[in-house]
């Protein structure tokens, strides 16, 4: 078992080791949601509770059915149903008890799906054997630090959008790739800090 | 004019060839879409690397369409993302197993990262965009398509990165003993910045551009 102390875990996963800008996931939604900050605010939010929620359920099942059961080979395949059902339950709920979360929350569940970091945050915790505690720490700071990136990333274009004059090929993919080499740069700053195993 | 030069003009304009290099150039997953940028940013820092997963990539992508053109009709439209999820999720285990299997190093070295072939959104576009909609055959060349520009353009990415960053190609020194490696090309702002240029230059070539 993996002995780092959760807490480091979660200032690690959200500052030194951003699953955005170090371990570059998640970029799909990354590029193409980042152009609203308030949609950004709306996508990090989800992500953070769709990540957690499949995270501590994925847990128990790994480790106390599929192993046992000598049954690794057909992780990917469970913990994809999972997601998929859990993504899909939670909709439902969301319709039915709490309609006004729809518009904001709601709309963002259906693409969290096929984002990469739900299912990398699974990956790793397999990978690097966390215990419970550290599994709800890491994943609570994966997703903290991807709302992180994709918020301050929003809030950038939003600027750039009203002043820049930006060269025609570079608009809408390519400058978001620039700017986020330029906030990995940042990001690498706090490296020296902590090592992750 | 020979007979065989016109066979091979007119077969430049079926729909088989079309299928096949529209994933080239024209509708390539990286330039025009944009999509399957995780796993190409973050294993291209040396090119054994990027071949694997190019290759890996493309087995799933053929094989994933092919089945989900086969039963495109069985499956109901409501729960289809599951559908494609576990169809693609049997392949990407084949791959990975194959992997651990022969080529342990460079299994290591992808780590989750062939696990997350799975969520590449390439795979997920194909299926919705073209597989649902097609016959096999049609469905496989497409695959095949979008596979081989993929790995066109990991490779463009990992010739660049591990050059300069770490002076060598595929293990072997090409750069004279005075180089100095550029360690940026080797993490991630090298890996954004590179992608970031190449789309400028393509997009300009192409002129498809975004407002």
């Amino acid at each position: 078992m993996n002995t780092t102390n959760p807490l480091i875990l979660l200032i690690a996963t959200i500052f030194t080791h951003n699953i955005a800008l170090v371990y570059i996931l998640g970029m799909c939604p990354f590029i193409v949601i980042s152009k609203n900050f308030k949609t950004a605010l709306g996508m990090g939010a989800a992500i953070i509770f769709v990540v957690t929620l499949t995270a501590i359920i994925n847990w128990p099942i790994y480790w106390l059915i599929l192993v046992p059961a000598h049954a690794e080979i057909v992780s990917y395949l469970i913990f994809i149903i999972v997601i998929a059902a859990t993504v899909q339950l939670l909709e439902m709920l969301i319709e039915k008890f709490f309609p006004p979360l729809q518009s904001s929350f709601g709309i963002f569940l259906p693409l969290i799906t096929v984002n990469c970091i739900v299912l990398a945050v699974l990956l790793f915790m397999v990978l690097r054997k966390y215990d419970f505690i550290q599994t709800i720490f890491y994943s609570v700071g994966t997703s903290a630090g991807w709302a992180l990136a994709i918020i301050i990333m929003a809030a950038i274009k939003e600027k750039m959008m009203l002043v820049s004059d930006i060269p025609k090929g570079l608009r809408g993919a390519g400058i978001t790739m620039i700017i986020a080499g330029l906030l990995a740069f940042a990001f690498m700053g706090f490296a020296g800090m902590i090592t992750l195993q | 004019m020979s007979p065989k030069k016109t066979v091979k003009r007119s077969f430049k304009y079926t729909k088989w060839f079309k299928a096949l290099t529209a994933g080239l150039w024209q509708d390539h997953p990286t330039f025009c879409m944009v999509l399957g940028i995780c796993s190409m940013l973050a294993v291209t820092n040396r090119m054994n690397n990027a071949i694997a997963m190019g290759l890996g990539v493309t087995f799933c992508t053929v094989f994933s369409s092919l089945f989900i053109s086969i039963f495109r009709n069985v499956i109901p439209s409501r729960v289809r993302m599951l559908a494609y999820m576990v169809i693609i999720a049997t392949f990407v285990i084949c791959v990975d197993r194959f992997l651990k299997a022969y080529f342990p190093p460079i299994s290591e070295e992808l780590g989750p990262y062939v696990g997350l072939i799975i969520t590449n959104c390439i795979l997920m576009g194909r299926a919705e965009a073209y597989a649902i909609k097609n016959g096999p055959l049609l469905s496989t060349l497409d695959g095949l398509g979008c596979g081989i520009g993929y790995t066109f353009m990991l490779m463009l990415m990992a010739l660049v990165r591990e050059t300069i960053g770490f002076g060598t190609l595929l293990g072997y020194r090409v750069m004279p003993g005075s180089w100095v490696n550029w360690v940026v090309m080797t993490i991630a702002p090298g890996a954004f910045f590179l992608l970031g240029v190449y789309l400028w230059i393509f997009r300009t070539i192409a002129k498809k551009t975004e407002a």
